[in-house]
């Protein structure tokens, strides 16, 4: 079997994609408004309705939710573009060596 | 697995980071001598980081109803190893500490404890573990990569329990509070993660063994058979 890894894969991930839309119907029936946040957050909220004050705060906030997806996007892209460039001259390699 | 900034007290967060300077450390002094004597694999290297800067940035939706990103450090830690992964790990979260305020650089000791030591060491240690035993080695690479992931979070709870026990639980009865934040949204996650690597080391084993045999994460009987049945 050639493509077993493949085919594994897409089946896993269909399933995650499935559950969660089968979750998403559920929440977006009952009206939370709050779901889908981080876990960090739900975590810190914990710790903040105990009564503990952060210490100190970050040194530097993205302005808005937009310029923080540009640099999640950003940090994505730079991971990406790495693969894609040695996977790709891992097979020009491999192909030279077949000709 | 982010511990946000300013969220854990002294002397928390100075423990952190003295347990995690030896790794770092270690892992400075390995990265010399690969640079050194394995050139060839500083390509191998680069990708590895690549997928835990990529995989880091994922913010995907769980079971539980919140969001959360898988760690994607089990492939470095199978190929390089816990220490130099300590290193990819430290420069991913200054990277999410400095821009996007994910995490911080008081907590960074506690997460790369959890991200960039703890996780890999298991990743590392159910590889060797898998590898003597003779498991398939697709399937070695999914559980290291997978338990690495779900421990990492394991760990986060376990960090902010020890700094925030529960008035009436203790240390426990909070780790498992956060636990169930973490370490359950990440079960789906995990499993994810470790099929995705699983599948990128398939690609590794098809276009550069060599590098794989050099740097002893195969042996080249292992490699033969690899490729053979899967061609």
């Amino acid at each position: 079997m050639k493509y077993k890894g493949e085919i594994i894969a897409i089946i896993v991930i269909a399933v995650f994609v499935g559950l969660f839309l089968y979750e998403n119907a559920i929440i977006q029936q009952q009206g939370a408004e709050e779901a889908w946040g981080g876990a960090d957050s739900r975590a810190a909220e914990i710790i903040e309705s105990e009564g503990y004050e952060p210490w100190y705060s970050p040194i530097w906030e993205p302005p808005s939710g937009e310029i923080e997806t540009l640099f999640f996007s950003l940090q994505a892209a730079i991971g990406a573009v790495i693969i894609g460039y040695f996977f790709g001259y891992w097979r020009g390699i491999q192909k030279a060596q077949k000709q | 697995m982010h511990i946000m900034e300013g969220f854990l007290p002294s002397p928390w967060w100075e423990i952190w980071f003295v347990i995690s300077a030896p790794f770092l450390i270690v892992g400075l002094i390995q990265l010399k001598r690969l640079f050194a004597e394995h050139r060839d694999s500083i390509p191998l290297l680069a990708v590895a980081g690549a997928f835990i800067f990529v995989l880091s940035s994922l913010k995907l939706p769980s079971v539980t109803g919140s969001c959360s990103h898988p760690t994607g450090t089990g492939l470095s830690a199978i190929l390089f190893g816990p220490f130099i992964t300590s290193i990819l790990g430290l420069i991913v979260l200054l990277y999410q500490a400095l821009f996007l305020a994910h995490g911080g650089l008081t907590t960074l000791g506690a997460n790369v404890f959890s991200m960039g030591i703890a996780g890999p060491l298991v990743a590392w240690g159910i590889y060797q573990a898998g590898n003597r035993t003779g498991l398939n080695t697709y399937v070695t690479v999914f559980l290291a990569a997978a338990l690495a992931d779900l421990f990492t979070y394991v760990v986060t709870s376990f960090q902010l329990a020890l700094a925030f026990p529960s008035a009436t639980g203790g240390i426990f009865g909070s780790f498992l509070a956060f636990g169930a934040i973490f370490a359950l949204t990440q079960i789906p996650l995990a499993i994810v993660e470790g099929v995705i690597i699983a599948l990128v080391f398939k690609y590794i084993v098809a276009l550069r063994p060599d590098v794989l045999v050099n740097i002893r994460v195969l042996t080249q009987e292992q490699v033969d058979r690899l490729r053979g049945s899967s061609s």
